[in-house]
């Protein structure tokens, strides 16, 4: 079993999130570069976050251009789960894997702080480790994160069931629907805003992350 | 963007009149002195260099002779202060480098911008010695909450500082924040960046090999910044936002791309020597490489990459543009290092080689254009004595001086949303406090704890300083912000290991700001060798006046401690209820300088600050930090600003747990709310072992933790949610207008 995190230049939360990798999957995961033509093989792929190509234009636009992507596009039709954290959830927005798009955080500014969070379907590689309902915690850490989609594409996720995590209370980044995370409609390209990389230590102050991380791990030993 | 397209101009024929030599910021005796050095008149290019590298930003004419009298040895110092940063041994063949620096005048000019590039100036110094950037911090002084200028200042300052390290993707951790009329004018922002290497894999600045290739790598060079070194060497009047095109831009994105690749290319061994572009930019990179390694430089600036066309030598040395490095490789490593430039996206150019003249020669489509010894570019600006005044002692506000009107618990009910004691939280929300996972301790407790990325050790860092008290008496206020930082440190069980410091002070050639400058450096010195607490770097801003009005002095000073097993490490917040809290330290009630006199009473008068006994300050600390690494607490906080009563809110709000007081102090306002030095609360289970383990100790007996109000003695209580509503609202309802 590998995982695959694909390394942007700007990306910030690769080795954050190699680190749950390696700790849940039992190896270090490839670091793949985005210039690169070729996808390695590996039986996940994970778009961490951080700042890919500087935010520049729109948070994960560029990205959604390199090389590296036309591969993990194809790969996720073939069935690959991937997993967009932060700026990798604006990727796959951007790239078209998921539907929406990640505006301005409604009140203008940078939020970095734990939100508490509902867990909605789960029936994706990633979400598996959790029940619905759940009440979990993360932290949110981002100035973009404020979903947004036409009420057709709304109802829709409503509809089928394709939100993984919500937040709870009032929307911290003025989120439709208090989305954070979405998954395909196949079930596994899963994005969120969310960060459970950095609540998945009891050191750190929570673990409620570690689930997406042991929950891949349990999938992939299937 | 230029777009004239006349072929360049050097300004070199350009007459050097008295009035050039002014508008340098060159005094007409330190011209002659150029004039000197350099047998003959300077022509406008190397007016311009000579310029920038005597500015009191460069040189610091005005301070090295005090800074030379600072303690900076110990045993766990690798190198002190004189190169980008300083480094100290934390063990297990690890080092922590870090620095702070001010960018005080920018960030007045331009407030995002200017908080932005000094974030990533003081990282560009901390990983141009090899190190992995782990943590930022900072210190800011704004002014009044009423002036107008303020909100906009502490918006632009907080989305700047936010902006930078939340890109790169470094966690910034903490910091201070104080409002006061003195900076209306000047504010402080101070950056401060720790780092971890490994001790064999330090890189310095001194360039060595004659004819090793001297290379440029990061951003390209254009017309930003030019003088900025000049500019932040000279008063503030009306006419300062006119100076707004000298304020860098920065692009956090580029320094993470420099970051990563300079990092890169230090895990082999093909680097010389390596310095940031940093103040004075190219100018002051090369010279300091060349000096520092005896030897002369010899760069032709037709191979600098630059993003204007007709750039003259004269902006090209002395611009500021961001994300750029210089650095010597060992001869025929150049096709190694650039390919991994390449790789990141970045420039990377050969303009100029060592040689063995001692000079500095810059040249420019064929000619040379400068030509300079580079020993006085260095270090012959003339060295002020300037004269000083000792701040007159002032005279201790006596318990019979003060008339208190106010109740207890309607006291703390407003000093919780005093604009020097309200929630920072609105601002480090604003700041990416946990990228990189290893953010054990977050904002808002004493220090911030990182830790050590795959091991069992933290740092802990804090940055302190109390100007009120620096400009009521300099001596006591330098000793007591060393104190502070180490006091925070101890409160999480680290050893406090060094400082950095960050002197900011008006103009030094008024003996009083001397006078402020020379009593802080002793205070602090004296605190710093008391507590094996050496300064290992630091830098000075001078000048932060505006129409004649200067800052309280505010040497702000950050500390660095380890802790070699974090998961030993206590927070400011009991775990339960019904632990006993006791104040360790002696409660004498002094209010002279505190908050309440000045915000609750409103008094003219502040009187002394409270004096530092540091003898008292390492026992007192030493035995918490024995009692932390044993287990015997379950939470510690030191006490500062507002008092005891405020100590026990901010463990009370972190915790939200209350807390009931049992005791009755024969005077409360002064017990409750004086600021005497050397203080902790700590939370403990076992009452009777610890009274035991502290017989040796002043300690006090406060009462317990308990549900969720705040109970005094005599019955009166408060509502642990409407204290911390007050203590939570006033920044945000300040900064979106709701406060008067």
């Amino acid at each position: 079993m590998t995982a695959t995190v694909i390394v942007f230049p700007g990306s910030n939360c690769d080795r954050d999130v190699a680190v749950c990798l390696e700790a849940a999957l039992g190896k270090s995961p490839i670091m793949a570069w985005h210039g690169d033509q070729q996808l390695p093989k590996s039986d996940a792929i994970i778009l961490p976050g951080g700042f890919s190509y500087g935010d520049y234009l729109r948070g994960g636009s560029i990205a959604a251009q390199s090389p590296i992507m036309r591969e993990v596009v194809a790969a996720a039709h073939k069935g690959t789960p991937v997993l967009g954290i932060c700026n990798g959830f604006q990727i796959l927005t951007e790239c078209g894997l998921l539907p929406g798009v990640l505006m301005r955080n409604s009140g203008l500014k940078f939020i970095c702080r734990d939100v508490a969070l509902t867990v909605g379907n789960t029936q994706t590689p990633f979400m598996h480790g959790y029940t619905r309902d759940q009440k979990i915690t993360m932290p949110i850490a981002h100035n973009e994160g404020n979903y947004f989609a036409s009420e057709d594409t709304l109802n829709e996720l409503s509809d089928n069931d394709r939100i993984v995590l919500s937040y709870d209370g009032e929307s911290p980044n003025g989120a439709s629907r208090n989305i954070a995370g979405i998954r395909n409609e196949a079930g596994n390209v899963v994005g969120m805003m969310p960060h459970p990389e950095r609540l998945a230590e009891a050191a750190l102050g929570g673990e409620d992350g570690r689930a997406i991380f042991d929950g891949l791990a349990t999938f992939l030993a299937q | 963007m230029n777009t004239e397209n006349k072929p360049n101009s050097e300004p070199n024929d350009l007459e050097i009149t008295d009035a050039v030599v002014a508008e340098h910021g060159l005094k007409p005796d330190e011209y002659a002195l150029i004039v000197e050095h350099m047998g003959r008149t300077p022509n406008m290019t190397e007016l311009g260099v000579f310029s920038v590298m005597w500015s009191e930003h460069c040189s610091y004419k005005s301070s090295r002779k005090w800074l030379g009298k600072l303690n900076t040895k110990a045993d766990h110092v690798i190198q002190g202060p004189g190169e980008n940063a300083g480094v100290i041994d934390i063990g297990d063949g690890l080092a922590a480098i870090f620095k702070m620096e001010s960018h005080n005048h920018p960030s007045f000019i331009e407030p995002y911008q200017g908080a932005a590039t000094g974030v990533g100036g003081i990282m560009r110094d901390v990983f141009t010695m090899g190190a992995r950037p782990v943590a930022n911090m900072n210190a800011l002084r704004f002014g009044d909450p009423s002036h107008p200028k303020t909100r906009h200042l502490v918006s632009g300052v907080v989305a700047g500082i936010g902006g930078y390290g939340n890109c790169i993707g470094v966690p910034t951790v903490g910091g201070e924040v104080n409002f006061d009329k003195s900076y209306n004018g000047n504010i402080l922002v101070n950056a401060m960046c720790v780092g971890i290497a490994d001790t064999d894999k330090i890189f310095y600045a001194a360039a060595s090999g004659i004819g090793s290739p001297v290379v440029y790598v990061g951003s390209k060079t254009g017309r930003d910044g030019i003088h900025g070194a000049t500019m932040a060497s000279a008063e503030f009047d009306d006419a300062s936002d006119e100076k707004r095109p000298t304020v860098q831009v920065g692009d956090p994105f580029t320094e993470k791309l420099l970051l990563e690749a300079c990092l890169e290319l230090m895990s082999s061994d093909a680097i010389v020597a390596i310095q940031d572009m940093g103040a004075a930019g190219l100018t002051s990179s090369s010279v300091e490489m060349a000096s520092k390694g005896d030897v002369g430089i010899e760069l032709d600036l037709d191979q600098v990459p630059c993003r204007e066309t007709a750039m003259t030598a004269y902006e090209m040395l002395l611009s500021e543009s961001q994300e750029r490095m210089l650095m010597v490789l060992k001869p025929g490593r150049e096709a190694e290092a650039s390919a991994i430039f390449e790789r990141w996206g970045l420039d990377f150019a050969v303009i100029g080689v060592l040689t063995d003249t001692k000079r500095m020669i810059i040249k420019h489509q064929g000619h040379i254009v400068a030509d300079m010894p580079l020993g006085p570019l260095a270090d012959g600006a003339p060295l002020y004595s300037r004269p000083y005044e000792p701040t007159p002692k002032r005279a201790t506000i006596g318990k019979n001086d003060i008339v208190h009107k106010l109740s207890i618990s309607d006291v703390l009910r407003k000093m919780v949303a005093l604009p020097d004691l309200a929630s920072r939280r609105w601002i480090w929300e604003q700041y990416d406090h946990m990228v990189m996972g290893d953010t054990i301790a977050r904002p808002g407790g004493d220090a911030a704890l990182v830790r050590v990325h795959g091991t069992q050790k933290a740092l802990a860092i804090a940055t302190d300083v109390t100007p009120r008290y620096c400009y009521a008496d300099p001596i006591e206020g330098g000793r007591q912000a060393v104190c502070e930082t180490w006091r925070n440190i101890t409160a999480t069980g680290a050893q406090p290991l060094a400082i950095t410091n960050c002197l900011n002070f008006g103009n030094p050639e008024r003996p009083e700001i001397m006078g402020q400058f020379v009593g802080c450096l002793e205070g602090m010195n004296e605190a710093s060798i008391a507590l094996n607490y050496p300064v290992i770097s630091g830098n000075v801003s001078l000048y932060n006046e505006t129409n004649g009005t200067g800052i309280h002095p505010t040497p702000a000073i950050g500390g660095v401690g380890v802790i070699s097993d974090y998961t030993k490490a206590v927070s400011i917040a009991p775990s339960q209820e019904g632990l006993s809290l006791y104040v360790i330290g002696e409660t004498k009630g002094h209010l002279g300088c505190s908050i309440y006199l000045r915000d609750i009473i409103g008094a003219e008068e502040l009187g002394a600050p409270p004096p530092v006994n540091v003898n008292e300050e390492k026992a007192n600390g030493d035995f918490v930090r024995d009692l932390i690494l044993k287990g015997d607490i379950d939470a510690v906080h030191d006490v500062s600003d507002g008092g005891l009563l405020l100590a026990l809110c901010d463990m009370a709000f972190a915790s939200r747990l209350g807390i009931r007081i049992k005791l009755s102090p024969e005077d409360p306002h002064a017990f409750w709310f004086g600021e005497d030095q050397a203080r902790y609360v700590v939370a403990v289970k076992n009452a009777a072992a610890f009274e035991e383990a502290a017989a040796n100790y002043k300690i006090t007996k406060i009462g317990e933790t308990a549900a969720d109000t705040l109970t005094f003695s005599d019955g009166v209580s408060i509502s642990l949610e409407e204290l911390r509503t007050h203590n939570e609202k006033w920044l945000p309802d300040f900064m979106s207008q709701r406060t008067a």
